[in-house]
């Protein structure tokens, strides 16, 4: 890895682009998951108790639900398209296990979540009206299961599964798709991020709820912002709940399959018999020899990492050691080539103090979004209104706080598996495309950093106008009876 | 049949669904120029309202194709999709840069009454829906041309290799079409002035993307071509021949299923005539891209070809009732007149006296 090696630098831009476009991509992804249920909810709700409030949230948030939705959908694209423009070699190497699910994810998923999105949208006034709510609901339902495929194909790079390595082909190739689609990272992952994404939707309504209950106090409306903000902040606390127990399974998981990631999220680098002490912060160098301050949990992080407060946590020093040749023999043993497995040029460890922090800020800001939560249903109990300004600073924060816990979550996963691109199989150094130039890949990256830049900039600002204006008033929704305009037209 | 052939036919029929669907809502942005202009501002609008409307349920599926192209691709074939998506690199920027761009056109148009706003997002509409069917059109021809590829089943060259002459007429080639295809789709899904324009823009673009087409089709077939995709070949022309004699007397449903048919028989002789290569090496032959030695494995495309044939016939199924629901044709009446969905909404104060519960 010398300096002004070419391939290099094409390897690094790749991964920033690769970071910058996921992370991007993934602040839209959850609030489409969580947005989509709750709209659909409030749409039932309607069908089955004809309550207008109910019909105009379900159009209210509908309508930032799009907004939201336009831009997951074609970040997507890209996400799509970017494995094979930046990392062809992984594609071929790996093609044929990842590339399933990803065809499945656009032939069960992407179909059923646009199309019926579509019927949803146009479909006002021109469907019975139950379809028209079980299609909102297809969009929700096309929502899971885009995100089901595309854990399953991430959670092969984290601890592939239901493979062989063919050396005649020189690539690895799927021997069961069911181990595939139930990797036991999978079934923990697929938990976890779903929940994160119910928690991203349900702030932002319980957001949203609040900040125009506080604006429209003095309408007869608060009694529907009420309700909208009541019902994001359950559902904020649930997921939030849901969150943080999958999560704890998750992290025993992983301690398993990758105990790196685990000693790097804590920054531990002596590895402890027992009771190894949970770190909630600490100032100081963390190339762990000089500790200023630190506030710790005694045995939590053996607790988390193993499931009794007596287990042995390894630290990144012995792994460090250990590791290389674990790999290297699991590698031989599958009958992989060790080019493929290169720990001298590999640098054993992922970045720790990146892996220490995005992880405490996942965990720190989840939880304190559950905490709004809980703060919102107490102060609108029993019939109550109450919108103190903190409550109201700490609503506009809301929803933004799930969102960027799931970016944490997920820059923590990822580069918590480094130098891996497939764990243990494939270095990332290997996965790149060999005849794309740095001068191509920073071309493509700064083109999208600055297009999506400047979309986020006009979203917000959409978001924000739709937000203020609030929800239309019944007359306005109520679906027409003449057949002369459209219910709804561009 | 192999299950490798199998899939190569499975990815034609995807390419030909992206583009026989997308194709036309391209050719309706493109025409957000032409057809889309009133003897005012305000009907300007109402026009591309109308014209946007007819495509507003089903664009975003029809994109969806091209993912699922590509997705299929990429299971199916990992070394044709590396390939190509590495190969084809600044031209596939472009091509999601305009996607992007478009879909945000498309969604954000509408939510402000504002007529800079609007003006900027036609224009990006318009830019947006040419540029895709330019490019994806330059693409797969260089796929039936050939590219240089090494023996590693890299390619080699950069974008002013894929910018040869055959590749540039497959590109406008579509974009014609594209045009046209717009064209009637408009006058199958309107009545009245947008209808009428429809038609008679198709009366002029359709003669020159049918001779475009034919040159490239010929072209190709004197390129690589066997008896099987010179016929595919000649169905697609007589299909658009058929699709411009039943415009000009007005028949919208067989004009429209003309250029379908037109569409389809291109994407059908580009596939026959490369097969089994799926991308011919320039460098040497003997690194040809093939069904064989870019297909995943057995089982691989075993259990692609179960999920297929379970899902694609539901996929198609709600598809089609889509366009079942929006299949009436719609006037420039139906559009309500534009609000402004910002605007200010009066909402009534709260009747005194039930405010006991507020702390």
């Amino acid at each position: 890895m010398s300096k002004g090696d070419p391939a290099v630098d094409a390897l690094d831009l790749a991964r920033w682009q690769f970071a910058i476009t996921t992370v991007y991509h993934f602040l839209f992804v959850p609030i489409t998951i969580g947005l989509s249920v709750v709209v659909a909810g409030f749409h039932t709700q309607y069908l089955r108790k004809r309550n207008p409030e109910m019909l105009r949230l379900s159009k209210f948030f509908g309508k930032l639900f799009t907004i939201n939705f336009a831009l997951g959908l074609v970040t997507g694209i890209v996400q799509e398209f970017q494995f094979g423009m930046n990392w062809s070699a992984y594609s071929k190497f790996v093609g044929d296990i990842f590339g399933a699910p990803l065809a499945f994810e656009a032939l069960l998923a992407f179909f059923m979540e646009s199309t019926f999105l579509g019927l949803w949208i146009f479909g006002w006034g021109r469907l019975p009206e139950k379809i028209h709510v079980a299609c909102i609901w297809m969009v929700h339902i096309g929502t899971v299961l885009s995100a089901y495929f595309i854990l399953a194909a991430n959670s092969f790079m984290q601890h592939p599964v239901g493979y062989k390595y063919n050396a005649a082909t020189g690539r690895a190739e799927m021997t069961n798709f069911v181990a595939v689609l139930t990797n036991k990272v999978q079934l923990v992952t697929f938990p976890h991020v779903l929940l994160a994404s119910y928690m991203c939707g349900g702030a932002m309504v319980m957001g949203v709820g609040v900040w125009l209950l506080h604006k429209k106090k003095a309408t007869i409306d608060r009694d529907m912002y009420r309700k909208a903000a009541r019902v994001g902040a359950v559902v904020t606390i649930v997921a939030g709940l849901g969150v943080a127990i999958s999560g704890d399974t998750q992290g025993k998981v992983m301690t398993e399959v990758q105990p790196m990631k685990m000693a790097a999220a804590e920054a531990l680098y002596t590895t402890r018999d027992s009771c190894a002490e949970f770190s909630l912060f600490t100032v100081g160098s963390l190339n762990g020899q000089k500790e200023k301050f630190a506030v710790t949990v005694p045995c939590l992080l053996s607790f988390l990492a193993t499931g009794s407060f007596n287990g042995e946590v390894k630290g990144v020093d012995q792994l460090k050691k250990e590791l290389p040749a674990q790999i290297d023999a699991a590698a031989q043993q599958r009958g992989e080539p060790l080019k493929y497995v290169q720990p001298a040029d590999a640098v054993f460890t992922p970045n720790i103090p990146l892996a220490y922090w995005s992880f405490r800020l996942m965990i720190g800001i989840g939880m304190f979004a559950a905490l709004i939560g809980v703060a919102v249903l107490w102060l609108t109990r029993k019939g109550r209104f109450a919108t103190p300004r903190w409550l109201v600073w700490a609503c506009i924060a809301a929803p933004l706080l799930p969102v960027f816990g799931n970016s944490f979550g997920w820059i923590f996963t990822e580069t918590g598996r480094q130098p891996w691109l497939v764990y243990g199989v494939l270095t990332t150094s290997s996965g790149v495309s060999p005849t794309v130039s740095a001068a191509t890949v920073l071309t493509s990256m700064v083109v999208f950093t600055v297009l999506y830049a400047v979309l986020a900039v006009v979203e917000v600002k959409l978001f924000l106008d739709y937000t203020k204006r609030g929800a239309e008033p019944f007359h306005e929704v109520e679906q027409r009876s003449d057949d002369d305009t459209l219910a709804f037209s561009y | 049949m192999t299950l490798e052939t199998f899939w190569f036919i499975v990815i034609g029929v995807l390419w030909t669904g992206y583009l026989v669907l997308e194709g036309f809502d391209f050719g309706v942005g493109m025409l957000l120029a032409v057809i889309g202009r009133g003897e005012d501002a305000a009907e300007t609008n109402t026009r591309r309202r109308l014209m946007l409307t007819t495509i507003g349920p089903f664009w975003d599926g029809n994109e969806v194709w091209l993912l699922t192209a590509g997705g299929a691709t990429f299971a199916a074939f990992p070394a044709w999709y590396a390939t190509m998506f590495s190969g084809f690199y600044l031209a596939l920027l472009l091509v999601l840069v305009s996607l992007i761009l478009r879909n945000m056109g498309l969604e954000y148009r509408y939510k402000r009454d504002s007529e800079a706003w609007r003006r900027g997002w036609d224009l990006i509409i318009m830019v947006c829906s040419f540029l895709p069917p330019l490019l994806v059109g330059v693409a797969l021809t260089n796929l039936v041309h050939g590219v240089p590829i090494n023996a590693a089943g890299n390619f080699t060259g950069n974008l002013f290799t894929l910018l040869n002459p055959m590749s540039l007429l497959g590109g406008l080639t579509l974009v014609a079409v594209s045009l046209t295809h717009g064209a009637f789709y408009l006058a199958l899904k309107t009545d009245g002035p947008v209808r009428e324009k429809a038609a008679s823009f198709g009366d002029v673009s359709g003669p020159v993307a049918a001779v475009l087409a034919v040159v490239l089709l010929v072209w190709v077939n004197i390129h690589t071509g066997d008896a099987a995709s010179w016929i595919a070949s000649a169905i697609g022309a007589i299909a658009l021949v058929v699709a411009i004699l039943a415009n000009r007397v007005r028949r919208d449903g067989i004009a429209f299923l003309g250029t379908f048919l037109a569409i389809a028989g291109t994407v059908a002789t580009y596939f026959l005539a490369v097969f089994p290569n799926v991308m011919p090496s320039t460098t040497d032959a003997a690194y040809s891209l093939t069904v064989h030695n870019a297909a995943s494995s057995h089982l691989t495309l075993q259990i692609m070809t179960g999920a297929a044939l379970v899902f694609t016939p539901i996929m198609l199924i709600y598809t089609a009732w889509t366009y079942w629901v929006f299949r009436k044709r719609l006037t420039m009446h139906v559009i309500a007149p534009q609000t402004d969905p910002l605007a200010p909404i009066d909402v009534p104060a709260h009747p005194a006296g039930a405010d006991e519960a507020t702390v």
